[in-house]
């Protein structure tokens, strides 16, 4: 039996986001969880800079523009000044792990209360395609025109990994949306990461890997063939610290 | 009462009676005692303290928390006050108030501890980014600190616009009687804030901005000058100094005035805006104005000229006094004068 299922009216179907876009998923699960809870009028979204400045568009909510890598900053004042709101901050991985990569991983130091998500579609998508520390060994952007060469730039970063170390963090996850079973478990991080901050335990950080087909110069089919193959095996996917029970 | 009080513990305590509820900073000196002071007081007073992990995460968590209307503020020096510029920049673009404090040390780069004002130029022109203004006092004494502070939420609300004070290390050092303003809080919604509700919160966007800006300039400065003028009415010479500079420019026109000489002083107490208004007293008969200040090369000195040109008849030149990191002192200022009364020391404007 097909199950109808209508679309949360934080986001609004008409978006800026490319057709193909992996954002649009995330910006549907965390509405879902958001009015499952019943905080559609109780949440302040920080918005990274990056291609999740398409939601000033197209997220029906309350969100404050930040600057390039402060989302965990600002997400931060938010949460001093509105404890009884939910303050989440929604980045791309070169604002969250490449420019704000100290912002990030001070917060999560801190064990600041607030829920961070961050899109790691491997490049600065926003300014074109340039490498991100996320880029792929070998893989093309318009700053690594012959493939990231790690031995000049490094490996692709694992923030998560090393986030989930600090011992007060309440929950870090790495999701994907390459498939609807992966799509599923994501929700459940969602879920997670938000409860996480409702019920006072603390930091939470969910980052998932997202296609940008426009960046990556492929359709979306290969895009999608592309994170199985070659992403997920090495942003590997599942939870990386649970939740206390 | 009045009790002796160090100038940084000073401004913060006064930001406390002025209703700052949440203060994020990262220690530099001069200005580490406001830091310090406000890690104990305010969990005292149930109030959020939060040492960050650079200035400009403290900037951004100031940022956040007034989006939402909290009460907050942050603090630095030197190099640390430069990494908040872009802060400063997305405060402005979105009109959201917060109050800062910059206790200036010398020089560009990691420049030195010794007090001056050599920040003058950036953070009376905005700083960072962008067409905007912040409302800059600058305080000459303790008990002034700690009065301005007391309005500067209050100013930074009405306005919807960052308020900075531009101290000094020696004014952030030292110390002096001070008597405290009660505790005070705003209660009231300020009506555009982040709540959750997703309510209006007064963004002015494109083609508006300029025309928003141009308003909002207007307003500050009819609204906001001021100064303190000592014996301008009849000067044949005007001193222009704020700070610490414009208690040896005082001491100086006294010495001056005992010898027969005809000077007087304007002591801006905003520096943005600047107080064309002072300038209005300045006799026409005025022979120059001289600017002293704690800069290298001449900061303060840019304003002086333009008031000057637009305020006085003629072309009245400008001369300047500047000291580099430290504040003249009454005899170096004395001996200038005579310097640019017998024509040795040229006009810079
Ligand atoms: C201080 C600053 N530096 C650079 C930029 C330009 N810039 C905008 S978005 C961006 C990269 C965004 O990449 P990411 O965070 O991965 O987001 P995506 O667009 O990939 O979703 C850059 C470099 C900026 N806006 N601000
Ligand atoms: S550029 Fe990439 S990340 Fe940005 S909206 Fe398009 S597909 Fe999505
Ligand atoms: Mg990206």
């Amino acid at each position: 039996m097909a199950v109808l299922k209508k679309t949360p009216t934080m986001v609004s179907i008409p978006n800026h986001f490319c057709p193909g876009c992996g954002h649009g998923i995330l910006n549907r699960l965390i509405a879902e969880v958001i009015e499952e809870k019943g905080y559609e009028k109780k949440t302040i979204m920080t918005l990274g800079v990056g291609c999740s400045c398409n939601m000033n568009a197209s997220w029906n909510g309350d969100k404050i523009q930040c600057a390039h890598g402060r989302g965990a900053a600002t997400a931060t004042g938010v949460k001093i000044a509105r404890p009884d709101l939910l303050s989440i901050a929604y980045q791309g991985d070169g604002d969250a792990y490449v420019i704000g990569l100290a912002e990030t991983l001070n917060a999560a130091y801190r064990n600041e209360p607030i829920t961070v998500f961050v899109i790691n579609n491997n490049n600065f998508a926003m300014t074109g395609g340039q490498m991100s520390w996320t880029t792929m060994p070998g893989q093309v952007t318009t700053t690594s025109v012959h493939g990231r060469d790690p031995a000049l730039t490094g490996m692709p970063i694992r923030v998560p990994e090393f986030a989930a170390t600090f011992p007060d963090v309440a929950y870090v996850a790495r999701g994907s949306v390459h498939s609807a079973k992966e799509i599923n478990r994501l929700r459940g991080y969602v879920k997670n990461a938000i409860e996480a901050q409702l019920n006072g335990e603390g930091y939470a950080l969910v980052e998932v890997l997202c296609q940008c087909p426009t960046n990556w110069g492929m359709s979306v089919e290969k895009s999608i063939k592309w994170m199985e193959e070659e992403v997920a095996p090495y942003y590997t996917l599942g939870e990386l610290k649970g939740r206390r029970k | 009462m009045r009790k002796m009080w160090k100038g940084n513990h000073a401004i913060a305590e006064a930001a406390m009676r002025a209703g700052c509820q949440f203060y994020a900073g990262y220690p530099i000196t001069p200005q580490t005692e406001v830091s310090e002071y406000l890690s104990y007081r305010m969990p005292e007073l149930g109030r959020r303290f939060l040492q960050a992990e650079n200035e400009m995460a403290a900037v951004y968590m100031i940022f956040g928390a007034y989006a939402c209307g909290m009460r907050s503020m942050t603090s630095s020096s030197g190099p640390g006050f430069s990494l908040k510029q872009e802060g400063i920049a997305y405060l402005c673009a979105n009109n959201y108030p917060a109050v800062l404090v910059n206790v200036q040390r010398w020089g560009p780069g990691l420049g030195t501890l010794d007090s001056s004002q050599t920040d003058y130029l950036r953070d009376t022109r905005g700083g960072g980014n962008g067409d905007y203004r912040v409302i800059v006092y600058a305080p000459n004494s303790i008990q002034e600190t700690v009065d301005l502070m007391y309005n500067a939420f209050d100013v930074a609300e009405k306005y919807r616009n960052p308020v900075e004070i531009l101290s000094e290390a020696a004014l952030g050092q030292m110390m002096e009687p001070v008597e405290f303003p009660p505790f005070k809080e705003r209660t009231e919604d300020l009506g555009w804030t982040f709540d959750g509700t997703d309510r209006p919160h007064g963004r002015i966007d494109n083609p508006q901005k300029p025309d928003a800006l141009r308003a909002k300039v207007a307003a500050i400065t009819a609204n906001e000058q001021r100064w303190e003028n000592y014996r301008v009415e009849d000067a044949d010479y005007v001193f222009v100094a704020f700070g610490l500079p414009s208690r040896t420019c005082r001491n100086a026109v006294d010495q001056l005035r005992e010898q027969g000489v005809k000077v007087g002083l304007i002591r801006p107490i905003t520096v943005w805006p600047f107080p064309y208004k002072a300038f209005e007293e300045i006799p026409d008969t005025v022979k120059g104005v001289i600017s002293v200040e704690s800069t290298d090369a001449g900061q303060l000195i840019e304003d002086v000229a333009l008031a000057v040109k637009k305020m006085c008849p003629g072309n009245v030149p400008v001369y300047g006094l500047f000291s580099g990191q430290k504040i003249p002192k009454t005899k170096e200022i004395v001996a200038f004068f005579g310097g640019v009364r017998s024509g040795e020391t040229k006009e810079v404007f």
